[in-house]
């Protein structure tokens, strides 16, 4: 009977562990009272936002264009390292979309990754970086996105190995990797580089593309924005540090027209993903797409 | 012994007539020709620089010769899509999207040179039409 007290003394610090992991692991969300403070939100401003934050580019239809691009019924397909990710249903459809949720329930997937019902979410949507957006432009984002069309039908499940498809234990990675302070410390910002500051970090999300990822698919910050394979399909993602060969010596116009029309100083034009992005950054205002150049010539450079 | 060798010289011949030796440097040279002549209509289109009739018909007719010697079987033959590429393994999936894609290019290119086109905005409407084959095509055919 002498093995009996070391047994449930392991057994009783398995359980401990276990609960603590479980707690640990828990899904949080934004304040309750800073939700009810946000201001109502208001449709135009929220359309500026949704291009800027690239919704259409995963939410629309695989090679959608025009107005096709707001039918958010989800079915683009990340094919990544973790698993294959498609994008979901996020018109106001009350079955198959988020059509029956509230402000707070919206908020709380979009800047913290959690569902109604408390369920993680894949960090493939990239509210790692929209956890630093504004309750008010999340708020006119909600106005904008309860205009679009309802569109049945729910997009196919993710494909997902064992650990990756344990959705609790996203709760641990988001304790490692989600951060809503600014990636980048910078010194008495212009309001210009503030701007693209926000527009990249936050809204944009060019750092989920830009940056390389460590083993835990977290991003290597201290390497931000200078490059990395892409995460879906093959080919390279360029470093656009003032350090990169191939972006970091073009001028600010340069980096503001090609945010425009999609053509390089020497009138290349982009492809595969970032033409995607260009569909979204083409609608934006003249000023944020300066602010985005001022700001990538205002990060720190890293060499390739 | 003359004769089988004259036969596999000229079977070699025909085999490189028909298919490109190295496709990819070729169809390389081919965008970068266009972009080259993309260099001097944007900026015009753009009001950067002053519009010249005679300037952009000669650049006009260069990518509507570019593009006509585009020859999609011999530039992207089967295999052609490992190695020092930007050609997206799409192109291989979907060559009749592919094939189209570059046909509407041939089309417009051939549109807007035969336009001959007089003052800026004239040119700005046919040149649009060009220019929007760039992102539309390597959106979904190029990495």
């Amino acid at each position: 009977m002498r093995w009996r007290a070391p047994v449930l003394g392991a057994t009783a610090v398995a359980a401990a562990a276990a609960f603590a992991l479980w707690f640990a692991s828990a899904p949080t969300r934004l304040d309750p009272a800073a939700l009810a403070a946000a201001p109502q939100g208001d449709a135009a401003r929220g359309e500026q936002v949704f291009a800027a934050a690239g919704c259409a580019s995963c939410h629309a239809a695989p090679g959608a264009t025009g107005e096709a691009r707001l039918r958010l019924a989800g079915g683009v397909a990340l094919v990544t390292p973790f698993g294959r990710f498609v994008a979901p249903n996020i018109s106001p459809d009350p079955r198959d979309g988020i059509g029956g949720w509230s402000f707070a329930d919206f908020a709380n997937a979009l800047m913290r990754g959690v569902t109604p019902d408390g369920t993680h979410l894949y960090p493939a949507f990239p509210y790692t970086s929209y956890a630093r957006m504004t309750l008010a432009d999340a708020a006119d984002l909600y106005a904008f996105m309860t205009t679009l069309p309802p569109v049945e039908g729910r997009a196919a499940a993710h494909e997902l190995g064992f650990p990756f498809n344990v959705r609790r234990g996203l709760g641990l990675w988001k304790r490692l990797f989600l951060d809503t302070q600014p990636v980048v410390a910078l010194k008495d910002p212009s309001p210009a580089v503030a701007r693209g500051q926000y527009l990249v970090e936050a809204l944009g999300h060019c750092g989920e593309c830009h940056t390389p990822r460590n083993l835990a698919g977290g991003l290597d910050t201290a390497r931000w924005l200078a490059g990395a394979s892409a995460a879906a399909g093959p080919g390279k993602v360029p470093n656009i540090t003032p350090g990169g060969t191939k972006a970091g010596g073009w001028s600010e116009d340069e980096i503001a027209e090609f945010l425009k029309s999609g053509f390089t100083p020497d009138f290349d034009s982009a492809g595969g993903a970032m033409a995607e992005v260009i569909l979204n950054t083409a609608e934006l205002p003249d000023t944020d797409r300066a602010a985005i150049a001022a700001y990538l010539k205002a990060v720190p450079a890293i060499p390739d | 012994m003359r004769l089988p060798a004259l036969v596999v010289s000229a079977a070699m011949l025909a085999a490189v007539t028909a298919a490109s030796a190295d496709p990819i440097a070729d169809r390389k040279e081919i965008m970068k020709d266009r972009s080259a002549e993309m260099k001097v209509l944007a900026p015009i289109a753009q009001g950067k620089a002053p519009f010249d009739a005679a300037t952009v018909l000669a650049e006009l007719e260069k990518m509507n010769a570019n593009a006509m010697e585009t020859d999609v079987d011999a530039l992207w033959p089967a295999g052609s899509d490992k190695g020092d590429t930007k050609s997206s393994p799409k192109i291989w999936e979907d060559m009749a999207g592919f094939k189209a894609a570059m046909d509407k290019f041939k089309a417009d290119a051939a549109a807007a040179a035969a336009a001959k086109p007089q003052d800026v905005q004239s040119f700005q409407q046919v040149f649009g039409a060009v220019a929007s084959n760039c992102g539309a095509c390597h959106q979904k055919y190029r990495l």
